[in-house]
């Protein structure tokens, strides 16, 4: 039976992203349906009634849900380039670390971007704390997995595009070359291979979406000073 | 230092730590471990072995530390293959996957809202467990276990929790095999298998344990 693949994504959606990214890397052809969150097609729905979220991979119409499940999916299917390591342990250390990305540095990244003041300045620094943990994962290596892009540089992908998006937003620095050399270079050696490159979202509707975004966190933040200014007049 | 050793830093009550025993049972593996006082001051080992977020349950394999329940069973099944817990097929294994970081993300914080609850947050709370619930029961269908016709990995995933069930019972008024018969069948149809007998914890102990969080939070 010929092989059908369909990813239902949207057009941000950074998890989304890295289905896209491994679905390149390992060559493999598939139909694209971009979905709408506000109005969800009845096909999602039917296929990932648990959590109604993308992506959702599905192959020859059986659905695989969860990003990071999808690349175990996808690697333990098309062996060619494979994404995981083979080892165990190491294996255990990627998924462990995935979820450290998802869990703390996304979180804590997000902080730093919709908070101000005195506020945003704790939050960079946890931001900091987290992400000198991946900075020492780097260590003589050019990619996490390695020589090559691996499940972790999927995992952790979104940073190579999206943190630079931020930073111009707030105008704030947040991975310094000086502080973060390794993940620096990783961000740029990750966003210029030839595979990724071609897959970012476009910068300009990621600027205005995220600016978009925060504009609800800054709006909250001077309604507080009014009141706190009126109370004190 | 021999060919195998295995290390657990444990907490006995713990679901999660509970994955981990019974898996290792599963596969017939001989362990030594150390009991976490997690109130009182956490070991030099775990702070060293997790440093992160100095959480139990931690395996150290021939003194490599491998961390989260989930991921530990997972290295257990890929490391000593017999008997397998997960399924053979790539899909099969995606949707076991699936449910057990559904199982989670949900059941443990679900069940936390309950007994850190009382009044209309413990109605909801309760309504949203049994909704939980209900969703895996969904995904056990009509099969004995949840990894099929073979107890495996989705069943020792869940089964852990099952000791804090009662406790979830007592105080949101509720009886699981009344809302949610199959997946009370299918506790009974777990308890009877060795590993999970000789390693789920008394009720009674939860319920203790609980009823000395609820007063450390101010609930009773």
């Amino acid at each position: 039976m010929a092989e059908e693949l369909k990813l239902f994504r949207t057009w941000s959606s950074r998890y989304s992203l890295r289905v896209v990214n491994a679905l390149k890397i390992k060559g493999l052809e598939y139909e694209t349906i971009l979905e709408d969150l506000q109005n969800k097609s009845a096909s999602l729905l039917e296929y990932n009634p648990t959590h109604k979220k993308v992506p959702v991979l599905v192959h020859n119409g059986k659905p695989i849900c969860e990003s990071l499940l999808i690349l175990e999916y996808i690697d333990e299917t098309w062996k060619q380039h494979p994404l995981l390591p083979q080892d165990p342990y190491l294996k255990a250390m990627a998924r462990f670390w995935a979820k450290f990305g998802d869990d703390k540095v996304l979180p804590s990244i997000w902080s730093v971007f919709i908070s101000q003041g005195q506020e945003q300045e704790e939050a960079i620094a946890l931001a900091a704390g987290n992400l000198k943990f991946l900075e020492e994962l780097l260590k003589g290596k050019k990619f996490f997995g390695g020589e090559t892009i691996g499940y972790l540089d999927l995992a952790f992908g979104w940073m190579a595009n999206l943190i630079s998006i931020l930073e111009e937003i707030v105008d704030l620095k947040l991975v310094d070359r000086k502080i973060f050399p390794l993940l620096s270079e990783w961000m740029n050696s990750f966003s210029d291979d030839p595979v990724i490159k071609e897959c970012w979202p476009p910068r300009n509707k990621m600027v205005e979406k995220f600016k978009a975004m925060r504009e609800p966190y800054l709006k909250e933040l001077h309604e507080t000073e009014v009141m706190q200014f009126s109370l004190s007049s | 230092m021999s060919k195998d050793e295995l290390f657990l830093l444990d907490f006995g009550l713990s679901p999660f730590c509970i994955r981990v025993r019974i898996a290792l049972a599963e596969k017939g593996l001989q362990y030594k471990g150390q009991e976490e006082d997690l109130f009182g001051g956490k070991s030099e080992l775990l702070q060293k072995s997790n440093p992160i977020y100095e959480k139990v349950p931690v395996l150290l394999h021939n003194g490599k530390p491998i961390l989260e329940s989930t991921n530990i069973v997972y290295y257990i099944d890929e490391t000593f293959a017999s008997p397998p817990l997960l399924p053979a097929c790539s899909y099969g294994r995606s949707r076991a996957r699936f449910w057990a970081d559904f199982i989670d993300k949900k059941v443990f914080d679900g069940g936390a809202a309950i007994w850190r609850s009382k009044g209309d947050e413990l109605e909801l709370a309760k309504n949203e467990f049994i909704d939980i619930l209900k969703k895996l029961e969904g995904a056990l269908g009509d099969k004995d276990y949840l990894g099929g016709e073979k107890f495996g990995f989705l069943d020792i995933v869940l089964i852990g929790s099952s000791s804090w069930f009662p406790t979830y019972e007592r105080i949101g008024g509720f009886k699981i095999e009344d809302e949610c018969p199959k997946i009370g069948a299918w506790i009974k149809r777990c308890k009877g298998r060795e590993s999970v007998a000789k390693t789920l914890p008394e009720p009674h102990k939860v319920c203790e344990l609980v009823g000395m969080l609820r007063k450390m939070h101010g609930i009773e």
